[in-house]
């Protein structure tokens, strides 16, 4: 299986980790990523209120890209932020005629055209769908069986594009889980909103958000997510959110490629686990690392 | 039904918003749905109300629009289909656009990351927070970020300085998108004054 990579801009520094164990996972399942060349930013969630086309076509600029590499390729997105933008786009040049011209007209300034080919993919709509969970336990040859794991999805993943899974509960994460030998815990958070930029531009307001989760994962040995947003709001922001809440809200939390290569016997620093901000001893003890 | 203060391209904005979610039936399902609307003054919907009514004034002294974290709940569960994060999206940009002293700091924290990538082409994360601290002139807006950033350092997970991967400039898609954004509204405020 061959995927265009767009890491996207947290990938190269706050969610590094993320990054590291994505490459390391995918390489030892057998799938090929090559890095979409020279993209940019997606616009996260600041273009779109400044100017629609703006942000329509940052996204684009980056399919535009992987259309030069290849036609119809799948594009392979980790952050589920940067997926929305691109899913915008690419929705926006297959459905909305006046769109595609107004998007390339812009793109012209830049020497590029995109015409929507090719699919954009989340990292955990390819993983439960395309390598999937019975594939993936072929390359474990070591299980996590006594952990206990609350899948985290967030949101943009799942909503407003409604492509692999149920918007409201979903169950991608289960199998895959499962295939590590670990449990997954049994939660009504999975696909609550974590905050995002509100814990950093209204913290009273976010920090709510983030404990209602953490709060909640009492009794997980470990969350996992696939966002770098939803990974920074509960492992950076746990510490400040247990002091708001005035109660320890500490746990483990993992991307999810990371707990799928630790199963995979693949060694604590190919998946970056040195790198997160939330791993606690127990967790370390119980995985013997 | 505008304050007199209105701009055109304003009233173009919110005529916009208006048929996003004109057949709002008033349920409440999106106020719900929403993780944030115990913070907000105004419910989602009452904002909807707001809005098909046309008191922009009103809309704007809310906080509602700016404690949207983008879940997308109430889209998905909106029973009349209606498109509401994008439309409080699109209110997010109309107070940006007025500068709304009350949305200041959200605006601020836009628009710096839009500069970032404007120069750069992809977020640099402390580049952009320096940019952002600078243009907000706070002095304890930065000390509550120190904590994380400390930590992220000491992880190693920041650049410090630029240099390790190439630059992307796109200035020229930039200026583009505001010349075609110029150009349209230009076109909506003939097409109301000859209307």
């Amino acid at each position: 299986m061959n995927y265009l990579y767009y890491p996207g801009c947290s990938l190269t520094g706050s969610a590094r980790e993320y990054d590291l164990a994505i490459r390391s996972v995918m390489a030892a399942a057998g799938a090929t990523l090559t890095e979409i060349e020279d993209w940019t930013c997606c616009g996260a969630s600041a273009a779109a209120p400044v100017s629609h086309l703006l942000a329509l076509s940052l996204g684009a600029r980056n399919l535009a890209l992987a259309e030069k590499m290849t036609a119809e390729g799948e594009i392979l997105v980790p952050c589920s932020a940067c997926y929305l933008n691109l899913k915008r786009a690419h929705t926006a040049l297959n459905q909305h005629a006046e769109d595609r011209t107004r998007i390339n007209a812009a793109l012209s300034a830049v020497d590029l055209s995109a015409s929507g080919r090719g699919r954009v993919r989340h990292l955990l709509d390819v993983l439960a769908t395309d390598l999937g969970s019975d594939d993936l336990a072929g390359h474990m040859p070591r299980s996590l069986a006594g952990l206990v794991v609350a899948p985290y999805y967030g949101c943009q993943c799942l909503r407003p594009f409604v492509e692999f899974d149920d918007p409201e509960r979903p169950v991608s994460m289960t199998a895959l889980i499962q295939a590590t030998g670990a449990d997954v815990f049994a939660w009504e958070m999975g696909a609550r909103c974590c905050g995002a930029s509100l814990v950093s531009t209204r913290p009273s307001v976010g920090l709510k958000r983030v404990t209602a989760i953490l709060r909640a994962a009492r009794g997980a040995d470990l969350i996992v997510t696939v966002c770098p947003m939803c990974q920074m709001n509960l492992d950076a922001w746990q510490a400040r959110a247990s002091r708001a809440a005035g109660e320890d809200l500490s746990i483990s939390v993992l991307y999810l490629p990371q707990l799928l290569g630790l199963a995979m016997g693949l060694s604590k620093e190919a998946l970056g686990l040195n790198l997160n901000l939330a791993v606690m001893e127990p967790f370390l003890e119980k995985i013997a690392m | 039904m505008s304050a007199p203060s209105t701009a055109p391209s304003e009233n173009a904005a919110l005529a916009n918003i208006q048929s996003m979610v004109r057949a709002c039936i008033q349920c409440g399902t999106c106020t719900g749905s929403c993780p944030n609307a115990d913070q907000m003054d105004l419910s989602p919907r009452h904002m909807w109300r707001r809005v098909i009514l046309g008191q922009l004034e009103r809309i704007m002294a809310s906080q509602t629009f700016i404690l949207c974290s983008d879940c997308y709940t109430c889209t998905l569960r909106c029973p009349r289909g209606l498109p509401l994060t994008e439309a409080m999206e699109r209110l997010k940009g109309i107070a940006f656009a007025r500068q709304e002293a009350a949305h200041r700091q959200p605006r601020l924290f836009y628009l710096q990351f839009l500069e970032t990538v404007r120069r750069h082409g992809r977020i640099h994360e402390m580049d952009f927070m320096r940019r952002y601290f600078s243009a907000l002139k706070s002095p304890t807006v930065p000390l509550s970020f120190a904590p994380l950033g400390l930590k992220l350092m000491g992880k190693g997970k920041v650049e410090l300085g630029f240099g390790k991967t190439a630059d992307t400039p796109l200035t020229p898609l930039f200026d583009r998108v505001a010349q075609m954004d110029r150009a349209t509204m230009q076109n909506t405020t003939r097409e109301e004054h000859s209307a």
